[in-house]
């Protein structure tokens, strides 16, 4: 029901402004602080209209962090999850809901009961893992006594070889594909492609991967984008996990992991340089901006799903 | 082109069995209607014979080959569905050579393909365009082309014109038939609508309830149905059927109100005395004007209203209590309640058992059977 009162009207956009204001003013003092220099940045109350500073503070920080590098760093990383989630969450959704098998609906609750575990819950033993790929493997072997059979029957300790993903692409992206957000959203618009569809491509002589190629990826353009925009500005945002798993910072440092050194850090050193802490923060913050705008499109597109 | 051979052929949904051991071959190059009310089993069975569905129970043979466990590409039919089910993204083109790029057919010769079948069915000009920018006839076409590219042994059609407008719908029905004329193709067609099924088919597969109820051609099934549910479901309007009572003589019977109507002693044997269920056809029946008298055979009727059909009129009537259709040829300004005498020659009367709905067969018919064999 839509109601049209002008009191009501007024209302709306009141709440509508002040929501807004909320979120524009920490942005706005984030940008004002970073074109001043450092005594007026730290003056109080600081000014609340930009300065002159602006290009030297934007130059000194993107040189002296080496943001080039970085960004290229936060660019592999968050195409490479982008890219791993959509792919993890169209091929498990594909499972869960084009096949027929027993405990379909246990390991479709399975993934969505994660949907409540975020990274930071299961962040140590993800670091076990990802500092030794197979030791789990090995501590099963050990723990059910296959490994003390194996050693009483043939003589040989089975011992897995350690595989480390730490300081590495890898560690940076595989940790972070498993997606229980993307697999219901491609669930739910599989659930809205008609079943005649899939038979069609049956009688057609098509086989189900040739029919997840050419029929359900094209038809899921919009919900990958979508998807890819979200999990695009996740990847980028990390900051826990690359902390983590990356000590070799000159080489796999990503841009939002260089912000942390920049105030209070070893880049800068003391005292705190605010309005260049500022001008990184904006710099780091654009691409994910622009893949939003870009996106917005196809983004709004896949989540409402009416493109039929 | 093949035959297909059903035998003994059930299907079950757990423990629902919505298919009951149906049984019956189709002739190479035949054009079979699968005719039944929705819920009857009838596109259970072709998604059977498709291999959409698994086959519960009994066997199903294309070309001699038991395909029960075929993949549905190994079985070499075509199928056009009710809802087109074309592919969104893919041109016209696209859609109608889909299955034989699947099929690994060389470009040149798919595009060649493609655009002769397209002008079979007249879309050369909207090759490039997506299903979405298709009228209902067209995409229904481009579903036909896409059958029909494969020459496959048997065409599989699933309520395709259920969809269209009514106009559309007689002109794609008239395609269809002239499509097979030419290609001579075995052929199912699902539907629920019995016109169609009438127009369409060289055979009549009537099925309800999961079993089949009568198999024929459409003439017959029409002029003789071998049960109340066809006698009713066939024919627009319907059998008219009333409930009746043989007499003691075995040659008469009496409906709910006491009006007699002799029975063709010519055709049935004398009658166990007990209830029937008499059954007759719009077209059969005969209003006589007032006061002409000498009417042998015939029924006091009271009009209840007409029903305009351009080439006639139907006139509704009730008589003893049950609804009963004429179909006349003029136009009769009758007001309602006015009471009608309508002739019935005992020629037109066929009798169904009122317990097992069974068609009670003629004597003379039974004799004749059996003089030709």
């Amino acid at each position: 029901m839509v109601e049209r009162t002008p009191i009501l009207n007024i209302l709306t956009h009141l709440i509508l402004l002040t929501g807004l204001i909320m979120l524009l003013v920490p942005l706005w003092i984030v940008f004002v602080a970073s074109t001043h220099d450092f005594r007026t940045v730290n003056t109080v109350p600081m000014p609340l209209w930009p300065g002159n500073q602006m290009i030297q503070n934007y130059t000194l920080a993107w040189n002296q962090s080496g943001f080039g590098p970085k960004m290229l760093n936060s660019f592999i990383v968050a195409i490479g999850v982008t890219a791993g989630k959509i792919a993890i969450a169209a091929i498990s959704a594909y499972s869960i809901v084009y096949f027929n098998y027993r405990f379909r609906s246990l390991f479709f609750w399975m993934i969505f009961v994660t949907l409540m575990l975020p990274l930071e819950v299961r962040i140590v033993p993800t670091y076990a893992v990802a500092a030794n790929v197979l030791r789990p493997y090995q501590e099963f072997l050990d723990a059910t006594g296959i490994n003390s059979l194996l050693n009483l029957i043939t003589g040989v300790r089975v011992s897995l070889p350690q595989w480390s993903m730490l300081n590495s692409y890898t560690g940076l992206i595989l940790p972070l594909i498993a997606t229980a957000t993307g697999t219901f959203l491609y669930r739910q618009f599989y659930l809205t492609v008609p079943d005649e569809l899939a038979e069609a491509a049956k009688m057609d002589g098509a086989g189900p991967l040739r029919f997840f190629w050419d029929v359900l990826l094209p038809l899921s353009k919009t919900n990958m984008a979508a998807l890819g925009t979200i999990m695009f500005v996740y990847a980028w945002n990390q900051y826990l996990w690359p902390l983590l798993v990356v000590t070799d910072i000159a080489n796999y440092g990503t841009a939002v992991m260089q912000l942390q050194r920049i105030v209070p850090g070893p880049l800068f050193g003391e005292p705190p340089r605010w309005h260049i802490a500022m001008a990184g923060t904006l710099m780091v913050m654009t691409p994910p901006l622009l893949v939003v705008i870009f996106m917005q499109r196809w983004f709004v597109k896949g989540l409402v799903s009416t493109d039929k | 082109m093949a035959r297909i051979d059903i035998r003994n052929v059930s299907k079950f949904y757990g423990k629902t069995q919505v298919v009951h051991g149906v049984d019956f071959t189709i002739a190479n190059g035949e054009f079979v209607v699968i005719l039944g009310p929705s819920g009857c089993g009838k596109s259970t069975l072709l998604r059977m014979i498709a291999g959409l569905e698994e086959i519960s129970g009994g066997t199903i043979a294309i070309a001699g080959e038991v395909v029960n466990d075929r993949e549905p590409r190994e079985r070499g039919c075509a199928m056009v569905f009710q809802n087109y089910a074309l592919y969104p993204h893919m041109s016209v083109a696209e859609n109608i050579g889909y299955g034989l790029k699947v099929a690994g057919v060389a470009k040149a010769e798919r595009i060649a393909r493609v655009e002769a079948v397209a002008r079979t069915v007249g879309l050369a000009e909207f090759l490039d365009r997506k299903p979405g920018q298709l009228s209902g006839g067209q995409r229904q076409r481009v579903a036909m082309a896409r059958a029909m590219i494969k020459e496959p042994k048997v065409f599989l059609f699933d309520e395709p014109l259920s969809n269209l407008d009514a106009k559309l719908r007689v002109q794609m029905r008239i395609e269809i038939r002239k499509l097979h004329q030419r290609l001579k193709a075995t052929s199912v067609f699902v539907t629920h609508d019995q016109v169609e099924a009438m127009t369409l088919a060289d055979r009549l597969v009537i099925m309800n309830k999961g079993v089949i109820e009568q198999i024929g051609a459409p003439k017959d099934v029409y002029d003789r149905p071998a049960s109340i549910f066809v006698a009713d479901f066939i024919g627009a309007p319907g059998l008219n059927l009333l409930p009746a009572t043989i007499n003691a003589d075995g040659h008469s019977l009496s409906l709910a109100d006491g009006q007699r109507l002799a029975v063709d002693m010519g055709r049935y044997a004398a009658m166990k005395p007990g209830p029937v269920t008499v059954g007759v056809r719009a077209e059969a029946l005969t209003i006589r004007p007032k006061g002409q008298g000498g009417m042998q055979h015939g029924l006091k009727v009271t009009f209840d209203f007409a029903e305009e059909l351009g080439v006639g009129q139907h006139i509704h009537a009730e008589v003893a209590g049950h609804p009963l259709v004429i179909h006349v040829d003029g136009r009769h300004p009758y007001a309602p309640g006015t009471e009608l005498a309508v002739e019935v020659s005992p020629h037109d009367l066929q009798l169904f058992d009122t317990e097992t709905g069974l068609r009670i067969e003629e004597a003379s018919s039974v004799a004749l059977v059996d003089a030709a064999a």
